[in-house]
């Protein structure tokens, strides 16, 4: 490890999650921040910082009563609050804020007051060479690419299941998880056909919720919570809006770019890795994710899961709170991977990775449209 | 033709595009600097941003590059339908449906050689749309 550039010294997701129908998506944002001030021991008035996406800063600030310095509204969809992260730390270590608020909050399931799916531009290109041939919504383009993926790798679709199935035997272990009840490759591959080869047990919940967290400088962080979770390492990348040009269908350039920056920031190898989030918005992406990240050979991640080194008691936990397949998933699920790599490192996840040490979160937003990584540790170096 | 299916708006940059397929030809562009035929259409090249391009008409074959077969509602689509990427014979991938096919993964092999065919929308807009010919490579 090389050293920590910032620490988490307060994060926690919305009081409840699931079916909120009785709060808006800007009180998801307050409720989850509200949360992660009282671990961190701060009010609105300490914080000269704020990051988001969905809501704006604007509304943040007014809502919370916080009077910025410095604001970051990147919107690349789920995997903005990892890039918030990262950014966050870099205005923190130039001195422009101390405390920088991330918040998220989503009313993913009950839509009050909720920002919709983005719908292109009239004229954009996606609008005019992919909206024509009836993409709609994320089933008909995530999935895109994954024939393409399938017959290169050599994988079946039970690979895909089999995600599902593992991520499952997670959320078991997690009372707050949206779906418990333990599934088997056949019960995914006979649940109903949403957009083939995906269906519907393959891809992710839609729930509401929400998380926040503060984010400060390493230095002092010892002294303002007892249990401060260092950013050790992050990257971020974009390749493009339209996933029909996306360069490799089997890859994500966003994905290798991210996260090679986000190890080499951190000065760690893949060995070092305790823990892992991959961001699952459908049972393709930690299929990517494991192989893009380097964690696997090219052609090899399906089999990693199947030998099980990825489920409980596996040498590599990956999505441990169940992911958004199983714990929840309320439209930019990037937040619940963050929160839940924090918890593992503070030794208080309900799914405890034992002497984990070192966490690594990694993000996807839009259609393999951008991504980020985090690395945290929970040992300063 | 399904009413309500959306009608791609096109721009400045574009308007070489559907013009062609109004026409009946499958128009992408050509660098003349550095020999690099890219798709979608913007007037520089996307390889080496030269300035200097050119558009040309493509034969109009390719082959099965990947797809799904969206078994949800969307507006102007009777479900199931087939959205496919085709990589196009001179290089770049493009979206389309399928047509001439029934939507069973059986029929849609991937890499099978596909043909462009021609769907005028209205007057002013064509898709270009592709269906499976010949035998698997």
């Amino acid at each position: 490890m090389k050293r920590a550039r910032a620490a988490v010294i307060g994060a926690a997701e919305t009081t409840e999650m699931g079916k909120l129908p009785h709060m808006s998506q800007l009180q998801l944002h307050a409720d989850a921040a509200l949360n992660a001030l009282a671990d961190a021991g701060l009010k609105p008035s300490d914080i000269d910082g704020i990051a988001t996406a969905g809501e704006t800063p604007e509304s943040l600030a007014l809502y919370l009563g916080i009077t910025p310095t410095w604001i970051d509204a990147t919107g690349v969809g789920g995997c903005s609050f990892l890039m918030h992260v990262r950014h966050a730390m870099s205005a923190i270590e130039s001195g422009l804020c101390r405390h920088v608020l991330i918040t998220h909050g989503e009313s993913g399931r009950s839509r009050v007051a909720a920002s919709g799916f983005p719908h292109p531009i009239p004229g954009s290109l996606p609008q005019q060479f992919e909206t024509p041939f009836g993409t709609f919504g994320p089933p008909t383009m995530f999935t895109l690419p994954v024939l393409r993926f399938l017959k290169d790798r050599g994988y079946e679709q039970e690979d895909l299941a089999r995600v599902a199935v593992v991520q499952r035997e997670w959320a078991a272990l997690n009372p707050r998880a949206s779906q418990k009840a333990p599934i088997t490759v056949d019960d995914v591959m006979a649940s109903k056909m949403i957009a083939y080869p995906f269906r519907m047990l393959m891809c992710c919940l839609v729930t509401d919720g929400g998380g926040a967290i503060v984010l400060s400088a390493a230095d002092r962080a010892a002294d303002l919570h007892a249990r401060p979770v260092y950013v050790i390492g992050t990257g971020e990348s974009v390749e493009g809006n339209m996933i029909s040009q996306m360069e490799d269908f089997s890859s994500s350039k966003a994905f290798r770019v991210s996260g090679r920056n986000a190890f080499a920031q951190a000065g760690i190898t893949h060995a070092d890795v305790d823990h892992l989030m991959i961001y699952d918005a459908f049972a393709h992406l930690p299929l990517y994710g494991l192989e893009d990240l380097g964690f696997c050979a090219p052609g090899e991640a399906a089999a990693f899961i199947r030998e099980g080194h990825t489920r409980p008691g596996g040498r590599l936990p990956l999505n441990t709170n169940g992911g958004g397949l199983s714990y929840m998933h309320s439209g930019m699920y990037g937040m619940y991977a963050l929160q839940e790599s924090i918890r593992q490192m503070r030794g208080i996840a309900p799914a405890q990775v034992d002497g984990a040490k070192i966490s690594v979160a990694h993000g996807v937003g839009g259609m393999f449209a951008a991504s980020s990584t985090i690395i945290f540790s929970n040992e300063r170096p | 033709m399904n009413a309500g299916r959306p009608l791609p708006v096109p721009t400045p940059e574009t308007a070489h595009f559907w013009e062609g397929t109004r026409l009946g030809e499958l128009r992408l562009q050509t660098c003349r600097d550095c020999g690099n035929t890219y798709f979608p259409p913007r007037p520089f090249c996307p390889g080496c941003a030269s300035r200097n391009v050119g558009v040309i008409r493509a034969s109009g074959r390719g082959s099965l590059h990947s797809y799904v077969i969206s078994h949800l509602p969307a507006p102007g689509f009777e479900p199931p339908y087939t959205i496919a990427v085709v990589k196009l014979d001179e290089g770049p991938k493009m979206m389309t449906n399928i047509v001439g096919t029934p939507c069973d993964p059986a029929l849609l092999q991937l890499d099978h050689p596909v043909e462009v065919t021609f769907e005028a929308l209205n007057e002013k807009i064509t898709l270009p749309m592709f269906k499976l010919t010949g035998s698997s490579q």
